[in-house]
């Protein structure tokens, strides 16, 4: 079975979030950078899969060069093989074209990626490929079982999970319970000397559809102080809630 | 030229973002001279959607749509926008209509704007506010395709009643076999129970409530709030309760009009998925908790005492208010 898992190169999750050139970027001063969280789940299911039954598996990320340490990460971790789209990132339909153009000639069986992206959150990625490529989909996939063709997939619904059956190829929007997180892997010293070794091939974009583009960027508002109601008086925060607040 | 909605239904009933998504998709419309039409599946009753600014409602009635199906569900709807001329499509931010988003957005070649917060800044260029960096902050974005897709953040908008003249047709697409590669076996859900995502109120608790034995209390809380409860994720990682109700940036979005945090410390993680609740009320032994520094309103105390006691008087208001 021939894997590719695409990774996002995401802010960490304690980043600060802010943004400069007048609202227009976001800031990257001082942020560390990491492989998107629900990718990370879905690279640790495809080496369960490579030890398990065997696999090749490869990570593709689109990005600049400075993608590489988040890329050098996964294959320290124990992917086999990088691929490096050189152009930046500016939107959910552009990145989904170039990892299409990838996975058609990369023929692969199972393309693994993350429900969202921690950062722009957009979500789409997945199933825009899935659409180009007219291959079976999985969202929000919290389980993945394959023998053969035959793939059973369980994913999260509002309220509850779904079990779906399926066949490869297949691409899934993985996150959290695809493996449990105490499986997520740190790279040890001999993971880290050998993905010294292994290739990240890097190649140019395809002619692809900026479908979107973000102008600029705003923070929440501040909020006020909070409002404390003493334990002794519980009343009072129903009274609050019912005549301020108007939630109840 | 017409603005085409999906409308999410369970058991031939609309669910309450699908009136949201109307309403939304309304307000477009009017900026945009033009009509809301809707589309609906396996619904009787589509009357409703005349009282949210839904003037025409595309019925489909199709035993083979009985339930959701992602490919299936998006060729039909990828059809109704041919159909109708539609530029722009709206759905809701729901687990379902996110699985929708891409692949429609990859059909349609249309730039799609998920967790959109507010009417669109502009409708020529269309410039739309959205959720980003997990809700630390917000982009405002442009689709620059000429066929279009917003998804609506659940709870962002509001229910806006806009009377109209309903028409109502029925719309019967050729489903493929091929739609349906992807089968579902089983759906596993609680039913009756309300869900993180549709909730007005969520009761949500911590690894300060010790032990899962300790659920009851919160359980109740719930019950008589008709809220749907969560919890933090060491809570569900410890198995204490189940995966579905982790809120957070790496678990389930909460986007409801009370979010109530119950020995939770308010770990920035967290923080990012409920920062779109509009009152946040916090209960923790903690007066140092972060959660103190985002929250509305706050009782500093011991759970175990505040929350029988917020239950009874709870009771005691919903009686008088009966
Ligand atoms: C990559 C990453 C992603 C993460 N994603 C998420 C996420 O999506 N969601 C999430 O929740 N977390 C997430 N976390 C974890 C997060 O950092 C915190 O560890 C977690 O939110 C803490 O949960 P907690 O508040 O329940 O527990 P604790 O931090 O242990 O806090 C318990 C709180 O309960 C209070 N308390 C104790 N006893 C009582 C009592 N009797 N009555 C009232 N209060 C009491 C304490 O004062 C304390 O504030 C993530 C972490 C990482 C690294």
């Amino acid at each position: 079975m021939k894997i590719l898992v695409c990774i996002s190169n995401v802010p960490d999750t304690t980043s600060k979030i802010n943004f400069t050139q007048d609202n227009t970027k976001f800031d990257t001063t001082g942020v560390q950078f990491v492989i998107n969280p629900n990718d990370e789940f879905g690279l640790t299911r495809a080496m369960w899969f490579k030890e398990k039954q065997g696999a090749t598996v490869h990570v593709a990320t689109v990005g600049g060069p400075q993608v590489e340490p988040t890329m050098r990460k996964a294959l320290a971790i124990g992917a086999d093989e990088g691929i490096r789209i050189n152009a930046e990132p500016t939107d959910g339909f552009f990145v989904a074209q170039q990892l299409a153009e990838v996975i058609k000639n990369g023929e692969y069986d199972l393309v693994i990626g993350g429900r969202e992206s921690i950062d722009y959150n957009g979500g789409m990625v997945p199933g825009i490929i899935a659409a180009i490529l007219n291959i079976n989909f999985v969202n929000t996939c919290i389980g993945l079982e394959i023998e053969g063709e035959k793939v059973t997939a369980m994913r999260e619904i509002d309220g509850g999970k779904e079990k779906l059956e399926s066949t490869l190829p297949l691409i899934i929007g993985g996150q959290k319970g695809l493996v449990e997180e105490s499986d997520l892997r740190i790279p040890n010293m001999r993971g880290i000397m050998m993905a010294r070794k292994k290739q990240i091939n890097v190649l140019e974009p395809a002619e692809a559809l900026h479908a979107t583009s973000d102008k600029t960027f705003d923070k929440p508002a501040q909020k006020g102080p909070v409002k404390l109601v003493d334990a002794d008086n519980v009343g009072e925060l129903i009274e609050l809630l019912h005549n301020e607040a108007k939630v109840i | 030229m017409s603005i085409l909605v999906y409308t999410e239904a369970e058991n031939g009933k609309f669910k309450k973002n699908a009136l949201e998504v109307a309403s939304y998709a309304h307000k477009v419309a009017q900026e945009m001279g033009t009509e809301v039409t809707a589309l609906s599946f396996n619904v009787s009753d589509n009357s409703a959607l005349g009282n949210y600014g839904v003037s025409k409602v595309l019925k489909v009635e199709n035993e083979q749509l009985k339930t959701f199906h992602a490919k299936a569900y998006a060729s039909v709807i990828a059809e109704a926008v041919k159909k109708e001329g539609a530029k722009l499509v709206i759905l809701s931010s729901s687990t379902d209509s996110k699985y929708l988003g891409g692949l429609l957005s990859g059909m349609l070649k249309a730039g799609y704007i998920p967790n959109a917060v507010s009417a669109p800044d502009s409708v020529e260029p269309m410039v739309v506010k959205r959720m980003a960096f997990s809700n630390k902050g917000f982009a405002h974005t442009e689709i620059n395709t000429e066929t279009k897709i917003i998804g609506v953040s659940n709870n962002a908008f509001g229910l806006i009643e806009n009377a109209t003249d309903l028409q109502e047709e029925a719309f019967s697409p050729a489903t493929e076999e091929k739609d349906f590669a992807t089968k579902s076996v089983n759906v596993d859900k609680v039913a009756g129970e309300v869900t993180i995502a549709d909730a007005d109120i969520v009761v949500s608790a911590g690894r300060g409530l010790k032990g899962p034995e300790n659920w009851g209390m919160i359980e109740e809380l719930a019950d008589v709030l008709g809220a749907a409860t969560a919890c933090s994720k060491p809570v569900s990682d410890m198995g204490w309760r189940s995966h579905g109700e982790h809120v957070g940036q790496t678990g389930k979005p909460v986007a409801s009009n009370l979010y109530i945090a119950i020995g939770i410390s308010g770990a920035i993680q967290h923080l990012a998925g409920v920062s779109a609740s509009k009152v946040k009320v916090v209960i923790n032994t903690d007066p140092e908790a972060p959660f103190f520094k985002a929250a509305d309103y706050g009782i500093v105390g011991d759970a175990f005492e505040v929350v029988p006691e917020l239950i009874e008087k709870l009771k005691e208001f919903k009686a008088q208010n009966a």
